[in-house]
């Protein structure tokens, strides 16, 4: 074992470096309608398989377990689901949208059969419940991304 | 069957921060090592020809990363190169592949990745997302594996005492391995208090950022023994990737573990694992994947990740006895780290963490977000 032969560093350095590459990524026929009404219409579209029944949220052009082609059969989704899990971000870091803590969920939409990824707020993190009520709250300003949901707040009982 | 062998292995210590020693000449160092075991040469009637390796752009910093290795890993001068841009242990599958198929019959294989080169790994996982409905959450796999614990610590009520001591004695076997990273001894009360990083994950239950390479020498039967006296079989490999929404997934189940390590163990004609298999080596990037994976690999029944811990299942089938991901392994190369490791116990030479009478051997890996994709390699002696 030879490994680490040399470790003389004297004189030695690193060159910091920071990759930023302006691109840009089509967001897809069914991406593009799906984000168009959160935009426009502040409703939250999912795609049902005629087949197999599969609701699809975020939409799919094809139905992952049969193939079928489902990407005319749009259905409406209810704005407020169910949180079915949860995870308190409490790490600082660029890529970060929010101040931590930040509450990652997954929630599950009245209408849906799968849940999706969303950020949870208007809640202390220790306050938080699987199988608490949340309700779509939208962004006043569009990106063009799942955030012209900003958050999915508690629903006041 | 034709068989494939791999003949010998070298690694590369394991540490957090390898800012003065440029990936290549990590490289360079574990080749001489391999060559100074085996006498193997590049090029002319009987040398290597065809060579793999595993590396990440985002990591390195360059696209086609492996462009900057070609010399020290002997691709340069006209021979072939391909690059596994994905976890190192399915290079296993392509070298198998390259040899089962008569296209060569000697393959050197050579993985790098140095985690500090980047100011965050958290920022170039959150790059394997899509932009607009994950990576603009921050989704990264630490997040991801944040859910997965909590999903997976409701179904199976494994205690917060029961994490800390798969990071307890992943620290203790690490001090034994020569090439692993983080050695500092633990108890249980520094891993149940630690800072919480991403709820319910603790700073002690997440692998440190390691930098590190790994190589081998892989060949056919008629030719391996060429090289070594005590070849070790590659008997079983499978691979299997699950929905990329994790919303779409049984998080807490590892179903793609399931298929891949089905795969695998018919390959091997493993039909009882638990009967079958001495030593594991699992790619546990958080303490709670360990008894998760072992699940998925039918070492531990479904949900009962906790009870194995304490009816020392771990030690039974000897898990991670070089520390793991837990003691630190760069991402990319952590399973290639695990059949480095797998290697040595089959032939008997790891000195002070050797483990008695190991025949069968299993590596399992995986990457994508929260176990997304998962590989699984048999290595038998
Ligand atoms: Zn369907």
């Amino acid at each position: 074992m030879n490994t680490c032969r040399n470790e003389i560093s004297k004189d030695c350095f690193v060159v910091p470096g920071k990759m930023a590459l302006p691109n840009q990524y089509f967001a897809g026929r069914v991406g593009s309608k799906f984000i168009i009404s959160l935009r426009d219409s502040r409703k939250i579209l999912g795609v049902r398989c005629p087949k197999c029944k599969s609701v699809y949220v975020p939409p799919l052009e094809y139905c992952e377990k049969d193939m079928t082609k489902i990407d005319e059969n749009w259905v409406e989704l209810g704005n407020e689901g169910v949180l079915t899990n949860y995870t308190v971000v409490n790490y600082r870091d660029a890529h970060l949208p929010r101040k931590v803590p930040y509450i990652l969920g997954m929630v599950l939409l009245d209408g849906a059969e799968t849940p999706f990824v969303h950020i949870v707020s208007g809640i202390e993190p220790e306050n938080v419940e699987i199988g608490m009520r949340v309700k779509a709250v939208f962004a006043d300003k569009t990106t063009n991304t799942i955030l012209d949901i900003d958050h999915f707040a508690p629903v006041e009982e | 069957m034709k068989r494939v062998a791999i003949c010998a292995v070298a690694q590369h210590e394991i540490k957090g921060n390898i800012w003065y020693k440029r990936f290549q000449d990590m490289l360079l160092d574990i080749l001489e090592d391999l060559q100074g075991e085996t006498g193997f040469t590049f090029g002319g009637e009987n040398g290597v020809k065809n060579v793999l390796t595993c590396s990440d752009d985002f990591f390195d910093a360059r696209t086609i990363s492996d462009n900057a290795v070609n010399d020290v890993v002997g691709a340069a001068n006209y021979r072939g190169e391909q690059k596994m841009a994905q976890e190192g242990l399915n290079g296993i599958g392509y070298a198998m592949a390259d040899i089962l198929s008569g296209h060569d019959d000697v393959i050197y294989f050579a993985g790098h990745c140095k985690e500090s080169l980047s100011a965050s790994r958290n920022q170039i996982a959150n790059m394997a997302y899509d932009p607009f409905y994950c990576r603009c959450l921050g989704m990264d796999y630490l997040n991801a594996a944040g859910l997965q614990a909590r999903a997976y610590m409701e179904k199976t009520k494994i205690t917060p005492e029961q994490l800390a001591q798969v990071v307890v004695r992943a620290r203790q076997w690490a001090s034994r391995n020569t090439y692993a990273n983080e050695k500092t001894q633990l108890n249980l009360g520094d891993v149940m208090y630690s800072s919480v990083l991403c709820d319910p994950i603790r700073s002690l239950h997440a692998y440190p950022v390691s930098d590190g390479a790994v190589a081998m020498l892989l060949a056919s039967e008629e030719r391996a023994y060429e090289f070594t006296d005590n070849p070790i079989w590659i008997t079983g490999f499978g691979n299997c990737m699950d929905d990329y929404f994790m919303g779409r997934r049984d998080l807490a189940a590892s179903s793609a573990l399931k298929k891949a390590a089905e795969q695998a163990y018919k390959m091997a004609g493993i039909k009882q694992p638990r009967k079958s298999v001495n030593l594991m080596e699992v790619m546990d990037c958080y303490a709670y994947q360990q008894p998760m994976w072992l699940e998925g690999l039918g070492l531990c029944d479904e949900g009962k990740g906790g009870d194995f811990i304490n009816e020392y299942g771990p030690a039974k089938y000897n898990v991670n006895l070089s520390g793991g991901m837990l003691a630190g392994r760069p991402l990319m190369i952590g399973g290639l780290y695990g059949v480095a490791e797998a290697v040595l116990q089959l032939k008997g030479q790891a000195n002070e963490h050797q483990a008695a009478d190991v025949n069968c051997a299993v590596i399992q890996s995986t990457t994508g977000g929260a176990g997304q994709f998962q590989t699984v390699v048999v290595l038998e002696r």
